[in-house]
């Protein structure tokens, strides 16, 4: 049934926060989820150009590569769709413990 | 992405008007489409505008596949509600941790001193009788409503309205003797068995809640299994 907004607006403030300090801002969503996954989609999570972040796209499995590739969205403006799953080769490096797949698009906020 | 367009989206359904976000993976761009009418300029193909209303009924964000790519569409509905009749201590806890999970909520009590803002800050309050209450907040299927008072004169009214109204859950406060007398008197006020079944009584999840606090998390346990029935369900299958 319903998604529970109530975190995005958290996330979305603080997003706002940082862009009016002028720092660079990238968020990333949930986009689909296959298996059992530990967030639903529509998940988001902010990061700034400094690697500071909130609010979560996974149990905190996936968190650390989303991040990096935030970075560099930050810096390159370009959209990205992310794979994460265990059938990924680097599953033992970034992946999901419980067995679920998900994907993640980032994007630099403007 | 313009964080204008996710907060415009936010605001939409924090105001009750659902609202759709629609981005093409690959390019970035991306549309705000709110309520029923479509404004926005996105290329909507028929397809496109099908599935974006589709997503809306189905208050399910979605990935799908077009012929120009991959375009997300992520649903913004207004808030589940949760509806507390009683401004009881219970209901203080209550209130703050239902708010967490994402519920607007409404404290009722015509007791204007217990449901005062030093007890309950932040929270909304309405003091009418619970049959007002419910007339002006009309439940709907994203509704759950939870009697706290243990008095039939405030916790009836607000019963009778519940069983009327298509509300996810109906949760009643009392012991099972308490509970018992009460479906005698809603049978005399005309409700059936089916209509009973509604009712979650005595509330919440058996953990073994003693204090205030952890009767809420018991209620508000038993408010999300209902939630989340059909993944409960499909789990168990599996």
């Amino acid at each position: 049934m319903a998604t529970n907004s109530g975190d995005n607006g958290d996330i979305l403030e603080q997003a706002a926060k940082w862009r009016g300090q002028g720092k660079g801002v990238a968020l990333a969503t949930v986009v689909s989820t296959w298996g059992s996954s530990p967030r639903q989609v529509g998940a988001k999570l902010a990061v700034d150009d400094s690697g500071a972040f909130v609010g979560s796209v996974s149990g905190g499995c996936v968190e650390g590569a989303v991040i990096e590739e935030g970075l560099a969205a930050i810096k390159d403006g370009k959209p990205r769709l992310l794979d994460f799953g265990v059938t990924n080769e680097q599953a033992w490096d970034v992946g999901l413990a419980c067995g679920g797949k998900i994907q993640v698009f980032v994007e630099r906020v403007e | 992405m313009k964080l204008e367009l996710l907060k415009r989206a936010v605001e939409s359904a924090a105001a009750g008007q659902p609202a759709a976000l629609v981005t093409d993976i690959k390019s970035g761009l991306q549309e705000l489409i709110q309520g029923a009418d479509f404004k926005g300029n996105i290329r909507q193909s028929e397809s496109l505008i099908a599935a974006i209303r589709q997503a809306l009924v189905d208050d399910r964000s979605t990935l799908i596949e077009t012929p120009e790519g991959k375009v997300f569409i992520e649903v913004f509905n207004p808030p589940l509600r949760l509806m507390v009749v009683g401004a009881v201590h219970i209901a203080q806890p209550l209130a703050r941790m239902a708010a967490m999970a994402g519920y607007a909520v409404t404290v009722i009590d015509p007791r204007s001193a217990f449901a005062s803002s030093e007890r309950f800050p932040g929270v909304e309050l309405s003091t009418e009788w619970p049959d007002e209450a419910m007339a002006r907040l009309k439940p709907d299927r994203r509704s759950a409503i939870v009697t706290l008072t243990h008095d039939p004169k405030v916790d009836d009214p607000a019963l009778i309205a519940a069983l009327k109204s298509p509300a996810f859950y109906v949760g009643a406060l009392g012991s099972k003797k308490t509970h018992a007398a009460r479906l005698k008197r809603l049978a005399e006020a005309g409700f059936k068995e089916t209509d009973f079944a509604r009712i979650h009584g005595p509330v919440g999840l058996d953990i073994g809640a003693v204090s205030p606090t952890e009767i809420a998390v018991s209620i508000l346990a038993q408010i999300t299994a209902t939630l989340r029935a059909d993944r409960l369900k499909s789990r168990q299958a599996a």
